[in-house]
């Protein structure tokens, strides 16, 4: 990789639908994190989501007029960042297969694509962030998104970043590279399975004896703290984006109080 | 066999309660992921290998009809007999021809999925032939007029236990009526059991792994030498392959052999890799008189030139299957169909109709790890993307999924009305859950709290938020 341009990275947050309504402090979080690392950051406002849950549910059309909303509003940034492996690798991977064949898309959806990353990869490899006096602690476990480790190739990353933080212990979990079950719609049309792949893969993060939950993606944690509760199981579930920000100390997901 | 794919949740659910297929299916995960990940870990080239492998793949699929013409031809030239048969009906029909121009009362049979599709062997029984299976687990199943739930441990959802009462139930006939519990003994017996078949059989069927054009050559991989045996003691053998098996070399065949057994179980090699070329010689030892192979297409070649025809790549190795957790939670049968895991719910829709198989391709977070350790790259989720694709077009999709989808495209469509129901939405789901932080029952989204608790959004939306920090200069 060349020498990362530090200063002045005008950077596009994609904020992700799930943290717009579900967890905003992430986006914030994300922001602090960008800033920190010497970017200029915009939140183009246009933006909903992109499109996945009806690329995933066989709803091409919808998925294709939500993507071309989405690399109007993105036209001109320096990069694209988003909180989430699951929405990045969506905009670099699958935005590419959807307008295959049109060539007058293709040459805005590739530039794109190149630009586009995952929140800790880009602070990571691009950016060459490391945190700073920010601490916490606790004991960790980190969960990979299926997106993010197998699309979007981020595995070390998030690790590294976390091992700059003052008093946190990093306890990997058994079968750590397997699905939590929750899919998008998976989750909820095929309850079953997924309540038994989200009990597996809590069994293993609560066998690593740590207290702490982070992953980079929102839906994943939203299901995995949610079935936590259901099961009366003690364990705090944060985003990555959050821990970095030195907001370790706010109530995890499904705590209330905030 | 009885398709039952359309009861896939159903299937699914009882599956989940029952014992003896968690215990069964939760061990694959532990079993054969790590070792495999251990040989191709041991072999530095493996994944270079898979690329070779995906690439030739594709190029036999580009000149199918010229590889398998040119094996039909070193067929003929070995003294053998091709059958193409572009249906299971006729498949079935010139299998039981061979099996009554040859007299058959007993016909032993190897491992193979080809026969399960046309499920040979209940049209062998019905025509007065007695089909034996002689691989251990195909021959558990066959006793228990099961199918396989997995492709290569057919009877991984049976429990020892279980094999002693079928056995128990099965083999007071020969003479053998003792309950045996200990699984070295279990084999034996069974070993006892089929050797008398291997001997008795007027054909042995085998399906092939490979069929190898440039020598006429059919090939099999097995760990128990039961193929052997079957294709080399009777009269005639039939060798039942599907189109996409033939490879143009011996070399080319080395390079899939090289990666189907490490990528199935972990090991370098099967145990046992047979080679059959044309019936017995002048100065062969043993081999059979008679030598068929039975080419069946039955849905294959409407697949080449779509977007689905890297399916036809498939070893049947499994792996997809070993990986995946939905298969592992809910085991083979749930599939419905022969194939089960990421290929059955890739590959299941074409051949026996989307409707039919909707959910397959359907149930699958799309974790990825099946195309991740497939030998030849099959790219499982996106065809399984593509029938998705394919029902949500032909309104196989059903309404209120079709309804919901199109709701939520609505607004996400149109950023500002968007924004005002994100905005509603947040306050509203966080007034709902009060101080507790979750809500328990979502009344439109039972999916989700009938397993789990909804953890509550904070309360404004990060768009709001950050709209008014903007305004008010941060």
């Amino acid at each position: 990789m060349s020498t990362p341009e530090k200063k002045n990275m005008k950077v596009a947050l994609f904020v992700t639908c799930l943290v717009d309504l579900n967890r905003p402090s992430v986006g914030f979080a994300a922001v602090k994190l960008l800033e920190a690392a010497g970017c200029t950051i915009m939140v183009p406002d246009v933006q909903t989501c992109c499109g996945q849950i009806a690329y995933n549910s066989g709803d091409k059309e919808s998925a294709k007029a939500i993507a071309s909303q989405v690399i109007r509003a993105f036209e001109g940034f320096d990069y694209v960042v988003a909180p989430s492996g699951s929405c990045a690798g969506m905009i670099r991977h699958h935005y590419k297969e959807l307008f295959d064949g049109d060539d007058t898309m293709m040459v805005a959806v590739e530039e794109l694509s190149a630009r586009t990353y995952e929140l800790t990869s880009f602070l990571h490899d691009v950016c060459g962030y490391a945190p700073r006096d920010v601490s916490l602690e606790t004991s960790l476990t980190y969960h990979d998104s299926c997106s993010s480790l197998r699309e979007m190739k981020v595995r070390d990353q998030p690790r590294a970043l976390l091992g700059g933080i003052k008093g946190l212990e990093l306890r990997e979990a058994e079968d750590r590279e397997a699905c939590c079950g929750f899919g998008g719609t998976f989750c909820m049309k095929y309850s079953e399975i997924s309540e038994k792949m989200v009990d597996t893969k809590i069994d293993n993060l609560i066998a690593s004896g740590a207290k702490t939950l982070a992953a980079g993606d929102l839906g994943c944690l939203m299901n995995i703290a949610g079935r936590l509760k259901r099961r009366g199981a003690d364990m705090k579930v944060l985003h990555v984006a959050e821990i970095l920000a030195g907001m370790g100390d706010k109530p995890g997901l499904g705590e209330g109080g905030n | 066999m009885q398709v039952t794919s359309r009861h896939f949740k159903k299937g699914a659910h009882e599956a989940l309660h029952d014992e003896n297929i968690q215990s069964a299916f939760s061990r694959v995960k532990s079993g054969f992921p790590l070792a495999r990940a251990r040989a191709a870990g041991e072999l530095p080239e493996f994944e270079g290998l898979r690329d070779e492998a995906r690439d030739l793949k594709n190029h036999i699929l580009q000149n199918l009809d010229y590889y398998l013409e040119y094996f039909e031809d070193q067929v003929l030239l070995q003294g053998g007999r091709v059958h193409w048969c572009s249906s299971y009906t006729e498949a079935r029909d010139v299998v039981l021809a061979i099996c009554k121009e040859a007299n058959a009362k007993t016909v032993t049979k190897g491992k193979s999925m080809i026969t399960e599709e046309m499920a040979l062997n209940d049209h062998l029984e019905k025509n007065g032939i007695e089909p034996i299976e002689t691989d251990l687990g195909e021959y558990i199943i066959q006793l228990a007029h099961e199918y396989p739930s997995h492709i290569i441990a057919p009877a991984l959802h049976k429990t020892k236990e279980q094999v002693t009462e079928l056995f128990h139930e099965n083999h007071g006939k020969y003479g053998l009526t003792e309950r045996i519990t200990d699984p070295q003994a279990l084999v034996n017996e069974a070993r006892q059991v089929l050797r008398d078949k291997y001997v008795a059989a007027d054909v042995g069927i085998t399906g092939a792994n490979f069929l190898i054009a440039e020598t006429g050559s059919t090939v099999i991989v097995t760990n128990e030498g039961n193929g052997d045996l079957t294709q080399s003691l009777p009269k005639t053998h039939i060798a039942v392959s599907s189109i996409e098996k033939v490879v143009p070399t011996l070399e080319d065949a080395s390079l899939f052999l090289r990666l189907l057994a490490r990528s199935a179980t972990g090991q370098e090699m099967s145990v046992y890799t047979t080679f059959s070329t044309g019936p017995r010689r002048m100065e062969d030892i043993d081999g059979p008189a008679n030598f068929h192979v039975v080419l069946v297409d039955s849905g294959r070649s409407d697949l080449l030139g779509t977007d689905k025809q890297d399916l036809l790549r498939c070893l049947k190795c499994g792996a997809c299957m070993n990986h995946c957790p939905v298969y592992q939670a809910v085991g083979g049968h749930t599939y419905g169909w022969v194939y089960p895991g990421p290929i059955g719910a890739a590959l299941n829709p074409h051949m026996i109709g989307l409707e039919e198989a909707r959910d397959l391709p359907n149930a699958s977070t799309f974790c990825g790890r099946c195309e991740e350790v497939c030998p030849v790259r099959i790219p499982l989720p996106k065809i399984m993307r593509h029938w998705r694709e394919q029902a949500f077009e032909t309104q196989v999709t059903p309404k209120p999924e079709r309804w919901g989808i199109g709701i939520w495209a609505f607004f996400a469509k149109r950023p500002t009305l968007y924004r005002l129901m994100t905005r509603i939405s947040a306050r509203s789901l966080k007034g709902m859950a009060g101080k507790k932080g979750v809500i328990r029952k979502l009344p439109l989204l039972t999916g989700w709290s009938s397993v789990r608790d909804f953890p509550a959004p904070e309360g404004r939306t990060f768009m709001e938020q950050w709209k008014k920090q903007s305004q008010e200069g941060k």
